[in-house]
């Protein structure tokens, strides 16, 4: 079958603006194929059915805590669901997307044919819903699912686990395995097949984010590896390395956790921060402002984050000149992600703005996401961090970062290429409902959650003091709708799948790259030849 | 020939449809991605490495800097060079026992007040309360921290694992003094033992 596929493309090589051919039909399609385009679509669509996924667990965590006292879930279950949310929203839905739209987009930006490593590509998307399966499974179990956090700090997860930590672990190696070849692809890609003339200083913003998350990537998880190999050889293997009872020490594992854990924090945001360097320039019909700085940034942002991890640790008895270098370091970090902000507004500044979809999502970014930044730099510094340490601020905080950051950046970027993806354009007015439907709704959700954890509210917990139930209420409510806006975006989707108004190669007059320069749909296979220069000029990101 | 093809099967010579020119641009190229990936790969095993590192050299960092209250594991001598009757140091005993240990475990004094430079001795009393036989594990902590690499065991119960059969009681020692170059600002140490059921790991 495949060798006849090959034959058959082989004889109408220079044919590729023919969307049909070299593709495989039905199931077999997707199973066997080494294209970029239909492995983004499947980063993309299996992103989206884990976020329901997750989502639908955020949703029973609510109700739960709608009211006051205990009313659906029993506690061991509703820690449960907050473990496995957490780690389906990070693992299974952010991470998964952003692949998603790097399979989808770098080719298509650095006028490459293809990812570099295709068969490669094939595997690391096709090990990951079996990584999931294997974790939601555990929920089947008489152990049930895992229940120590998605942080699984020891002992928790070794000498009081419930027995689901051989499930847990071994979906996180394969999630991690998924990741780094997913990771060494993207690098080997952007190393090796960008077109003549495109060097590393011409390349969209985007692919530059997408090229240092790669690398944060490859650098940290293997160490999540190797640190639930540690948790497996200690629950079951009888070894100590997080034991204090046979000599080890369970605050070892959250420095090897976080060491892993805040590298992983940027995986999730530098790439939010790659979409709306491409979308805000597009509807401001400027230049994107800075964008060596953005470079810079980025990088240096990507640096730092290996030298901030105890910050997460600040109330583990750390000694003062600890505390301090870790607080000033983490402080630090707001330098180069002020720099991005403002680069951003900067180039909305005297724009010709215009307010489509993407547009919406991308100005929501930058607002929500200096805001979770700055309740971030709050949580930096260590005295008050005794007092927010494991209270619903914290959750408010990482939420701001990475519903109306990172998922906010993802709709702004899938709106934006939509029409690119369908050939379509989506439907606008639904899209403007989902934005201001999912805008009202997650403010309503996340906002109360900083009073709450400044009251004293604890996280991870079923029930709470009667004190909290007014903003539980709220917080809940707002819970709900985010949930339900959420479906009209597959709503908006499927529909532009189906049909809509044609869209042209360039549906956004001040959008700039190389992806624009092919038609809507982009063809199966695009940039067989290079791009001529002039397009990869025009698509410098640079100011002129 | 479609392109993902030509990265995809790493073998340019059978395809026969490509010219000479792009049959060496794409053996290039496939050259250069497994450079690239081989030293991706090696990254990727030298960072599941440095994962384990971390163990030991949290250790020895701790050892070094005596940051996290581990005091020292084995009997060290005593090598102090006088007793410097001018400090007076207030050290307390706190014993804990850890999740599903049914001993009774507990100072016999609960804190005494030493010269730096000064030997001491104190018992700890411990009593099997179960039908059955536990071998028991203290691991002890000094609080602050820092001060952990100051307060020198001569000998201690928590050397060695404490078998101890159904309803057995047991007194045990612990001899320790502290240095002479103990931080002029801590005054008061406070040292802690968790006690572990470690039957089944030594069995």
């Amino acid at each position: 079958m495949t060798t006849d596929v090959i034959a058959q493309d082989s004889h109408d090589e220079h044919h590729d603006d023919s969307h049909e051919h070299g593709k495989m039909t039905g199931i077999k399609r997707w199973l066997y194929t080494t294209n970029h385009k239909d492995i983004g679509t499947l980063y993309l669509w299996f992103a989206f059915i884990m976020f329901l996924t997750g989502g639908a667990m955020a949703m029973v965590i609510r109700a739960e805590l709608f009211q006051p006292g205990l009313q659906l879930v029993e506690p061991d279950f509703f820690n449960q669901l907050t473990t496995v949310h957490g780690l389906i929203m990070v693992f299974g839905a952010i991470m998964p997307a952003f692949t998603g739209f790097a399979n989808w987009m770098i080719p298509m930006m650095i006028g490459a044919p293809d990812m570099a490593l295709p068969r490669m590509n094939n595997w690391s998307f096709w090990i990951l819903p079996f990584a999931f399966a294997i974790l939601l499974s555990s929920f089947f179990m008489e152990s049930g699912a895992p229940n120590f956090g998605w942080t699984f700090y020891a002992p928790l997860s070794t000498t009081y686990s419930n027995g689901s930590t051989a499930f847990f672990v071994f979906a996180v190696h394969i999630m991690g395995i998924s990741s780094i070849m997913g990771a060494i692809n993207i690098v080997v890609t952007i190393m090796n097949l960008r077109a003549p003339g495109m060097t590393y200083m011409k390349m969209p913003l985007f692919v530059w984010t997408f090229f240092i998350t790669a690398y944060l990537l490859i650098a940290v998880m293997p160490v999540l590896a190797g640190v639930v190999t540690m948790l497996l050889t200690d629950t079951y293997f009888g070894t100590s390395f997080f034991d204090a009872a046979g000599g080890g020490d369970p605050v070892m594992f959250q420095h090897i956790f976080w060491f892993f854990g805040h590298p992983e924090v940027y995986i999730m945001i530098l790439p939010a921060f790659g979409i709306v360097s491409t979308t805000i320039p597009a509807f401001s019909r400027k230049r994107l402002f800075g964008y060596s700085s953005m470079v810079y940034a980025t990088s240096s942002i990507a640096l730092l984050s290996f030298i901030v991890w105890a910050h997460h640790m600040f109330t583990t008895g750390m000694p003062l000149f600890g505390e301090l270098f870790f607080m000033y370091c983490t402080m630090l970090i707001a330098v180069p992600t002020g720099v991005k902000v403002f680069n951003w507004v900067a180039t909305m500044w005297r724009g010709s703005l215009s307010f489509e979809t993407p547009m919406l999502f991308s100005i929501a970014f930058v607002i929500l996401f200096t805001i979770g930044g700055f309740s971030g730099l709050m949580l930096a510094m260590t005295p008050v961090d005794f007092q927010y340490h494991d209270t619903y601020f914290v959750v408010a905080h990482f939420h701001y970062v990475l519903v109306t950051g990172s998922l906010f950046s993802i709709y702004a970027g899938a709106y934006y290429w939509l029409p690119k993806w369908t050939g379509h354009m989506y439907n606008d007015t639904l899209s403007k409902w989902h934005f201001w439907c999912s805008l009202i709704s997650v403010n309503l959700l996340f906002f109360p959650m900083h009073f709450l954890g400044l009251a004293g509210m604890p996280r991870r917990i079923p029930d709470y003091a009667l004190q909290f139930a007014d903003f539980n209420k709220w917080v809940s409510i707002g819970g709900f709708a985010f949930g339900l806006s959420q479906l009209i975006f597959l709503v908006v989707v499927i529909k532009c799948i189906r049909g809509g108004e044609k869209a042209p190669a360039k549906p956004w007059d001040g959008a700039i790259g190389l992806e624009w320069t092919v038609a809507s749909p982009a063809p199966y296979h695009t940039f067989s030849t290079p791009p001529p220069q002039k397009d990869i000029d025009n698509a410098d990101q640079h100011e002129h | 020939m479609s392109t993902n093809d030509e990265q995809d099967n790493l073998t340019p010579d059978e395809n026969t449809n490509l010219s000479t020119e792009a049959k060496t641009a794409v053996s290039i190229q496939v050259s250069n991605n497994r450079k690239t990936v081989k030293k991706l790969l090696l990254v990727v095993v030298a960072m599941f490495g440095f994962g384990f590192a971390l163990v030991p050299l949290y250790d020895v960092f701790c050892d070094i800097t005596g940051l996290n209250g581990k005091t020292n594991g084995t009997a060290v001598a005593y090598t102090a060079t006088g007793i410097d009757k001018s400090r007076l140091i207030k050290v307390q005993f706190i014993t804990r026992n850890a999740q599903g240990i049914p001993w009774k475990f507990e100072p016999v004094i609960n804190e005494i007040t030493v010269h730096p430079g000064e030997m001491k001795l104190v018992s700890f009393y411990a009593k099997n309360n179960a039908a059955h036989d536990i071998i028991g594990q203290a691991v002890p902590s000094v609080s602050p921290g820092l001060a952990a690499n100051y307060f020198h065991k001569i000998e201690c119960f928590c050397f060695t694992q404490q078998p101890l059969k159904a309803a057995e009681e047991v007194e045990m020692t612990l001899q320790f003094y502290i240095d002479l170059e103990l931080p002029e600002d801590i005054n008061t140490l406070t040292l802690s033992y968790t006690l572990y059921d470690i039957t089944e790991k030594s069995s």
